[in-house]
């Protein structure tokens, strides 16, 4: 069966780029052409292909991988667990990348790379040619560092919902279900991983919910570090204020889940709950492991920082959550969204002949909910260092809230639109 | 049209030849990539969605808008962010930031 995006992805094999039609008028001289393949459409590759399609006036051809049909938000996505939004809120779509900036977005899986041919195998069969590559992968769970939590059927009765979509929705539901009086457990995994302030903010907006609807029950939040990892005296605070529901006990990692019982086994300790919600480790996305791309730790992909390229693979550059990250630098949507501009910076700079440019900074905001109303943030600046050849935070930048307040409620909203269409129209 | 492909030998001349060159000559993305890393709350190009809390920055006088990010800077203005923001940059990327937004439509 032939349709009109196998027809695509052949002429993309076959003849390069140049038989697209973002490319027949491309002039000759300093204006970089080339066709640029991105993986993965979230924060970090929703930004880096409408970044290249903006910054090269349309020069650049540019095809978006993402299995998915529309963008779902991580950030937000907490406050439709806690029932304050509905997944409609968190979700757009591609529409504005394909006709607003004219990228090929395909709803496709990534398999293989050949970085000597400079080609991307896809699940459908085609394959894509490329100048340069772009993964943007985000993470994979590592479920087999969890007993227990192997079996697909485990994964269906333990949530993570720490990709937002019909995980998101689950979680509701059996937050939903859960009888007044029943236990949510949630565990969070060592440092780092994604979204450092994201589970103070789930437990936050679980109590929230409960102690509104179902007083009687608990939330136990058992985090395998020894303190809070971000924002630590805000969310002390914040903690405070829902007594007698919410319990925090860190040093608790998790060794073993019993999916049937929902129970989880802690090195001093175990745990039956109503509701577990296990935030397994994770690492790079799976397809930066495949390609053989050098990661840091088993884990993590270690990246040029002005240019974000692997320094193992020339070509393919890499973003975002799946990255080594540099020192006190968060994974994020935010961060990934810088991430991105940098990248695109330097791939134009590269197509155009030139080298990418000495001096990258990227910042960091992640705001937080404390309740459906009141919100904390941590912002940092980060500046390329020449020596340490790699982003440093600025001394004397950045910082945290005063305090929970609403004004930073509606800002965070505000940032998240803004955000969404920075990356997407 | 060939397109262009790169070795990594090519790429090492490359980034040589542009080490050099990049200190002799300004970069004139600068302005552009830096300003780009106050789009997430300020929008594409400092223009914000319908409805934002968080002001536009396009289109606004350059010597008002540096005077702000002074004030953030100095706590003269109030703020519950900007003044760590603004904190993390130069008075001269301040000065280029606040001359791009300027010039947007
Ligand atoms: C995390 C979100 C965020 C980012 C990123 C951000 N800002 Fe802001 N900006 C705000 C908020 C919120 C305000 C309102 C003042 C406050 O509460 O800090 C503001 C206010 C301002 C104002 C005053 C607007 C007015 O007319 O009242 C200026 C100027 C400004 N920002 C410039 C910048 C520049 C330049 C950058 C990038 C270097 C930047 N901002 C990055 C959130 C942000």
């Amino acid at each position: 069966m032939t349709n009109r995006r196998d027809f695509l992805k052949r002429s993309l094999m076959a003849g390069g780029a140049a038989t697209l039609p973002g490319l027949s008028g491309c002039a000759l001289g300093t204006r970089p052409g080339g066709h640029v393949v991105v993986v993965g459409g979230g924060f970090g590759g929703a930004t880096v292909a409408k970044y290249l399609r903006m910054w090269s006036d349309r020069g650049v051809a540019v095809t978006l991988v993402e299995r998915n049909p529309r963008f779902i938000s991580c950030p937000i996505s907490n406050l439709v667990i806690s029932g304050d939004k509905t997944l409609a809120d968190i979700t757009l779509g591609y529409d504005g990348l394909r006709n607003t900036w004219g990228v090929t977005v395909l709803q496709d899986e990534a398999l293989a790379i050949d970085p000597a041919g400079r080609t991307l195998r896809l699940a459908s069969g085609g394959t894509l040619r490329y100048d340069r590559l772009v993964l943007s992968p985000g993470v994979d769970f590592q479920f087999d560092q969890v007993p227990g939590l192997e079996s697909e059927a485990a994964q269906r009765a333990i949530l993570h919902a720490w990709k937002a979509g019909a995980q998101t929705v689950a979680l509701r539901k059996q937050l939903e279900d859960m009888r007044d009086g029943g236990v949510y457990a949630l565990t969070i995994p060592k440092a780092p991983y994604r979204c450092p302030p994201g589970p103070y903010e789930r437990a936050c907006l679980v109590a929230d919910y409960l102690k509104k609807t179902k007083p009687k029950s608990k939330v136990l939040v058992l985090d395998a570090n020894d303190e809070i990892v971000s924002k630590k005296a805000l969310f002390t605070k914040a903690f405070e204020q829902y007594k007698g529901i919410l319990e925090y006990r860190p040093g608790s990692e998790l060794r073993e889940v019993d999916a049937g019982s929902r129970t989880a086994r802690l090195d001093f300790d175990t745990v039956r709950a109503d509701v577990l919600n296990v935030v397994p480790p994770h690492r790079a996305g799976d397809i930066a492991a495949r390609a053989g791309l050098k990661l840091i730790n088993d884990r993590w992909v270690d990246i040029d920082w002005l240019s974000f390229e692997s320094v193992s693979t020339p070509g393919v550059h890499v973003i975002g959550d799946a990255i080594f990250p540099a020192p006190t630098m968060p994974k994020s949507g935010h961060m990934a969204n810088q991430h991105a501009k940098v990248a695109a910076a330097a791939i134009l700079n590269l197509l155009a002949g030139q080298a990418p440019a000495p001096n990258p900074v990227v910042m960091n905001t992640c705001y937080s909910f404390v309740d459906s109303k009141n919100v904390i943030h941590v912002a940092s600046v980060h500046q390329y260092d020449a020596e340490k050849k790699v982003v440093m935070p600025v001394p004397g930048a950045g910082g945290v809230s005063a305090a929970a307040n609403e004004l930073e409620g509606a800002y965070a909203l505000s940032w998240a639109k803004n955000i969404w269409a920075d990356m997407l129209t | 049209m060939k397109l262009l492909r790169w070795t990594p030998l090519a790429l090492a001349l490359l980034a040589g030849a542009g080490t050099a060159s990049a200190q002799d000559k300004p970069d004139p993305n600068l302005a552009r990539n830096l300003a780009a890393t106050c789009a997430g709350c300020h929008g594409t190009g400092g223009r914000t969605v319908p409805g934002s809390a968080v002001e536009p920055l396009a289109g606004a006088d350059s010597a008002v808008l540096m005077q702000k990010l002074r004030d953030f800077r100095s706590g003269a203005r109030p703020a519950t962010i900007m003044h760590q923001i603004s904190k993390g940059y130069t008075e001269a990327q301040l000065e280029l930031i606040a001359a791009y937004f300027a010039a947007r439509k």
